[in-house]
């Protein structure tokens, strides 16, 4: 019912410091008079998104569609396209194509978001701006930041970008992906894979496990010969109970685990070699995947939202920095208590946030939501698991208060469903966030 | 059943060197202060001590007390004096000890 232009916003070198209250005026003076809306539009309030995965793109189409045209969202994201993470796992094994992984960015140019496509370089909390790589600076009211993770390159002796080259990490879906994957099908029969896992927090709790489990079913399948070492930085995984009886009864003797306290923390690695050093032991791959540690994307640490953790703690009701006003942050970056690093969880987060900034912006106070998380695992083509819990926020953080994992026991009818099931829950989410 | 040991100390190391050991035991440190399922105290049994003997001279020792995590993992240097055996032994609150030892050889 509303008609009105889209409104004038993104790109501006000065920010009255009063527009804020002047929007709030309005916004109460909306209830009252017709015309109303068209003052809104010109009186926008600006809220800029860096970042365009799961969370962020969620976070600046909430805010787009729900935001009734009193909020102008502009969304910073250098990549055209988007390579999503969720089922990346089936890519590497050669289940699957990287294109179906693949999403552009039409659908929110529909939603009126105004993208740029750039990297931003620098946030100025106080004069409450962003720049870009090419130095132009976009003002914003409230700022929402979904920069996911980064890989840290200084996080394991001999794990850098080049050696990357030879020992992909494929954590971030894309050529990495696509690289592990030519690695195994170039790997003679006969050869070991390892995997190595950090210690907590890092994206994507089960994904190891699950690419553990696909690798072996292409090994199973293709290579038959061949083995699949675990070093893990911990002694306990998501969805372990699951996983390990999957492996028992689809590849038994093809997978070994090797925990923290038998020695699985990788503390050095050799690329020349493929070579993966514990604190007891030396072990050599003819394909290892390396999954580092990981930090909150670098914006987070320009922004000064991320603590010496690496990772940004934010106020669980409305995802804003702890460290600084008018930031909010999401998805994979923050210290979200008991709630993992995945799609899902950014997906929950960001309309969380979106409705708390939306809130905010109007003068009112946000309230605090339940979020959800949902993730699935595939363990082989027609065996999955999943996890599912509802989180709230108690002491400051999000606290899990229900939830549950597949139940043990169940015949291979149950287990094709739910890989049946993580299909159409990716199909879902992808269209919701992308489509 | 024998505790799950492992060491790491270089097979072979210079006269006056610094060498790093470590060792790690399967422990599960219970610490005394949790509760069981019928609101019972499960008893404390931990590793409360750690020596390590070089050629029979202790050469590093510790005290380990319930705050310690599972599995404790301690790492230590000490200098090669000589060629010989470097023994380590853990003891919990039941009065077991574990052992094991490395051979060193110092040129």
């Amino acid at each position: 019912m509303k008609k009105f232009a889209p409104s004038p916003h993104g790109l501006r070198k000065v920010h009255p410091p009063s527009r804020r209250r002047v929007l709030l005026n309005v916004a109460a003076a909306s209830v009252a008079t017709l015309a109303a809306p068209y003052v809104l539009a010109k009186q926008a309030a600006q809220v800029v998104v860096v970042g365009g995965g799961f969370a962020g793109a969620t976070a600046a189409r909430t805010l787009a569609r729900d935001g009734d045209g009193d909020i102008a969202v502009t969304l910073i994201e250098p990549q055209t396209q988007y390579t999503a993470c969720p089922l990346s796992n089936a890519v590497v094994a050669g289940m699957r194509d990287l294109k179906a992984q693949q999403f552009g960015y039409d659908a929110l140019d529909k939603d009126r978001i105004k993208r740029v496509s750039a990297r931003a370089t620098g946030v100025d909390p106080t004069a409450r701006r962003v720049t870009l790589e090419d130095g132009t600076q976009i003002d914003y009211d409230r700022l929402i930041l979904a920069p996911g993770v980064d890989l840290r390159f200084d996080g394991l002796r001999g794990y850098d970008q080049k050696a990357a080259e030879t020992m992909p990490h494929a954590w971030k879906a894309g050529a990495q992906t696509l690289l592990l994957r030519r690695q195994l099908e170039d790997m003679k029969d006969g050869g070991l894979v390892i995997i190595s896992v950090p210690a907590n927090p890092y994206r994507c709790p089960p994904g190891p496990y699950e690419r553990a489990s696909l690798i072996a079913h292409y090994l199973k399948t293709k290579k038959p010969r061949s083995k699949l070492m675990i070093l893990d930085g911990k002694d306990t995984f998501s969805k372990q109970k699951l996983f390990e009886a999957a492996w028992k009864e689809l590849y038994p003797g093809l997978i070994e685990w090797v925990p923290l306290s038998s020695g699985g923390q990788v503390v050095e690695v050799d690329a020349a070699t493929k070579t993966l050093v514990t604190d007891f032991g030396k072990h050599r791959a003819a394909v290892a995947s390396v999954i580092p540690p990981q930090r909150a994307g670098e914006i987070s640490a320009i922004a000064g939202v991320a603590d010496k953790t690496g990772w940004c703690p934010v106020d669980p009701v409305t995802f804003e920095s702890r460290l600084q006003p008018n930031i909010h942050v999401i998805g994979d970056a923050i210290i979200a208590g008991g709630m993992p690093k995945s799609a899902f969880a950014g997906n929950s987060q960001a309309k969380v946030c979106a409705g708390a900034v939306a809130q905010i912006l109007r003068g009112e106070t946000p309230t605090a939501q339940k979020l959800i998380n949902t993730c699935y695992s595939v363990v082989a083509p027609v065996y999955g698991i999943s996890i599912a819990s509802v989180f709230e926020p108690r002491d400051g953080l999000l606290t899990e208060v229900a939830g549950g994992v597949s139940p043990m026991d169940k015949p291979a009818s149950f287990r094709a469903e739910e890989a049946r099931q993580a299909e159409a829950w990716f199909e879902t989410i992808t269209r919701a966030v992308y489509g | 059943m024998a505790a799950r040991i492992m060491v790491n100390a270089p097979a072979s190391a210079a006269k006056g060197e610094v060498i790093e050991i470590k060792t790690m035991i399967a422990h599960k440190m219970e610490t005394g202060h949790r509760m069981g399922t019928m609101g019972q105290i499960i008893p404390r049994d931990i590793i409360h001590r750690f020596e390590c003997r070089y050629d029979g001279a202790l050469v590093f020792a510790a005290d380990l007390f319930p705050a310690v995590s599972a599995n404790p993992f301690i790492t230590f240097t000490t200098v090669a004096t000589k060629s010989g055996k470097i023994s380590f032994k853990w003891i919990d609150d039941k009065g077991k000890s574990s052992t094991s030892s490395v051979k060193i050889k110092v040129t």
